[in-house]
């Protein structure tokens, strides 16, 4: 597409009242590796999965505790996402250093919108080219947020972010009405599920996915916002393995089992 | 027409007893002014890490806005380093913080106790501008005058110029150093009108934090 005339600047329209460099700073959000976030009504979950600079290097860290209530995950360019987290915790603290509160998450959110909303109307700034799913915990549940690089946000059910996110983003859509009700334990494996679409094919495992949940258990207290260690999140994939494979034929697990397909199955 | 002063003393002692894989932290929990008590029942001890307390007697507007600070702070260090802070890099924190207004300083006589690393008992005491020491135990406040003698007597902590080089701590068990602050806080209440009510003590060692209260003479 010509669109080169327009796309110099953050500060210039397109006649069509776009304005490109914006537009692009979205299109590295989606060129991330795929992050994932869930929302019951007592927890929040958020998934990213863990894709590595090459098979000598570790990978990106992308999901960060913002405060004790609340945490991010970003697609993009993690550096930006890097500096808006150590902005939001400057804000988390301060806000609750004056109101001896904590901050409620959309003021969160709209504080993040507004700072990057900042880049896309100055010319000697660009947009921040990354995508941050907030997910926290307040007085009024637990809440997703959406930040885009333009300066949107928006609350969410269930969303996904990055590269190959519209396979979870279509398996979210099939299942999110049934999440308010979920456990966090379902909460996770669905977010794990979610991820493992935009795997395609690549075996999903606790190394290559980086889990954290926030939420309010049943006694009313609230389960500040942490990674889920590795060794529990193996158990739950492998548990979610166990569970796709015992509906087929118990014999097999690999491609013996689709001799047996034309065996008689009630509807 | 009197002139403003924009401090006042709010009274109280704290103390604080180092021991080899335990600190004894303790405070009394009366805060006054002038002849009046304001309320009995004012705590003024702050945890600010996972094994590090600090009680701080002085103006209670200052000390609430320390330990604020101090708070603020420790949490910007859990987010940059991943662990919470360590005894003694609190230490310096707080001798740092209170140096920082060398030129209106916090009216705040602090005792920070906690464990250091290995896992022994460190206490740290300042003046109001943040110099500040290691040592084995500590009293500071207004009945630090009655108290710091007695503690002398049981706990002295060897002279650091001799050889050869001792430990800070002090020999007793931690039942034994409970049992000596109680004892401490109840002969300066005896005679120090900003000391009484209740004594709040708190007690570090390796298996977490344990909180007790003493009554004191309420007079």
């Amino acid at each position: 597409m010509f669109r080169n005339q327009y796309d110099t600047d953050v500060t210039t329209f397109s006649p069509h009242g776009r304005i490109f460099q914006m537009e692009y700073a979205m299109e590295a959000v989606k060129q991330g590796a795929a992050t994932v976030g869930l929302c019951s009504c007592t927890h929040a979950v958020l998934v990213a999965s863990n894709k590595p600079a090459s098979e000598l290097s570790s990978f990106q860290r992308k999901v960060f505790r913002v405060a004790d209530h609340v945490g991010v995950a970003f697609s993009g360019l993690t550096a930006d996402g890097r500096v808006l987290t150590k902005f939001l915790r400057n804000e988390c603290i301060n806000h609750a250093f004056v109101y001896e509160a904590q901050l409620p998450v959309s003021r969160l959110a709209l504080r993040l919108a507004d700072k990057a909303q900042v880049c896309t109307q100055r010319s000697w700034k660009r947009p921040y080219g990354v995508g941050l799913l907030v997910a926290g915990l307040d007085e009024t549940g637990p809440h997703l947020y959406y930040n885009c690089p333009s300066g949107n946000y928006f609350e969410y059910q269930a969303f996904a972010i990055g590269s190959r996110s519209q396979a979870a983003k279509t398996f979210l859509e099939r299942k999110f009405e049934g999440f308010n009700k979920y456990t966090p334990e379902q909460l996770i494996k669905d977010a794990l599920s979610a991820i493992k679409e935009t795997l395609q094919g690549e075996k999903l495992t606790s190394s290559n996915c980086t889990v954290a949940i926030v939420g309010r258990i049943e006694d009313g207290t609230a389960e500040p916002f942490q990674v889920v260690d590795t060794k529990r999140i193996q158990a739950i994939i492998d548990s979610m393995e166990a569970a796709e494979e015992a509906p087929a034929e118990p014999s097999s697990m690999q491609e013996e089992d689709k001799g047996s397909d034309a065996a008689p199955m009630d509807i | 027409m009197a002139k403003f002063s924009p401090y006042e003393n709010n009274g109280g002692t704290c103390v604080a007893v180092a021991g080899d894989g335990y600190c004894v932290v303790a405070a009394d929990t009366r805060l006054s002014v002038g002849y009046s008590i304001l309320t009995r029942d004012h705590s003024k001890i702050c945890q600010l890490a996972d094994k590090c307390i600090l009680a701080s007697s002085g103006f209670q507007g200052d000390i609430k806005a320390l330990q604020k600070n101090l708070a603020a702070k420790e949490l910007v260090y859990e987010h940059n380093h991943n662990k919470k802070m360590s005894c003694p890099a609190m230490a310096q924190l707080l001798s740092n913080t209170l140096y920082y207004k060398r030129f209106f300083p916090y009216y705040t006589f602090n005792v920070l106790g906690g464990l250091d690393s290995q896992g022994k008992g460190c206490v740290f005491t300042y003046d109001a501008v943040g110099s500040y020491e290691r040592t084995g135990y500590s009293a500071q406040g207004t009945g630090a005058k009655l108290i710091t003698p007695v503690l002398d007597n049981k706990l002295k902590s060897p002279n650091p110029l001799i050889l050869p080089a001792r430990d800070a701590v002090t020999p007793l068990s931690e039942s034994e150093a409970v049992d000596l602050v109680k004892d401490v806080f109840a002969s300066a209440t005896e005679r120090d009108i900003y000391t009484g009510d209740k004594l709040e003590i708190v007690v570090i060692n390796s298996s977490g934090i344990h909180r007790e209260y003493i009554e004191l003479r309420k007079d």
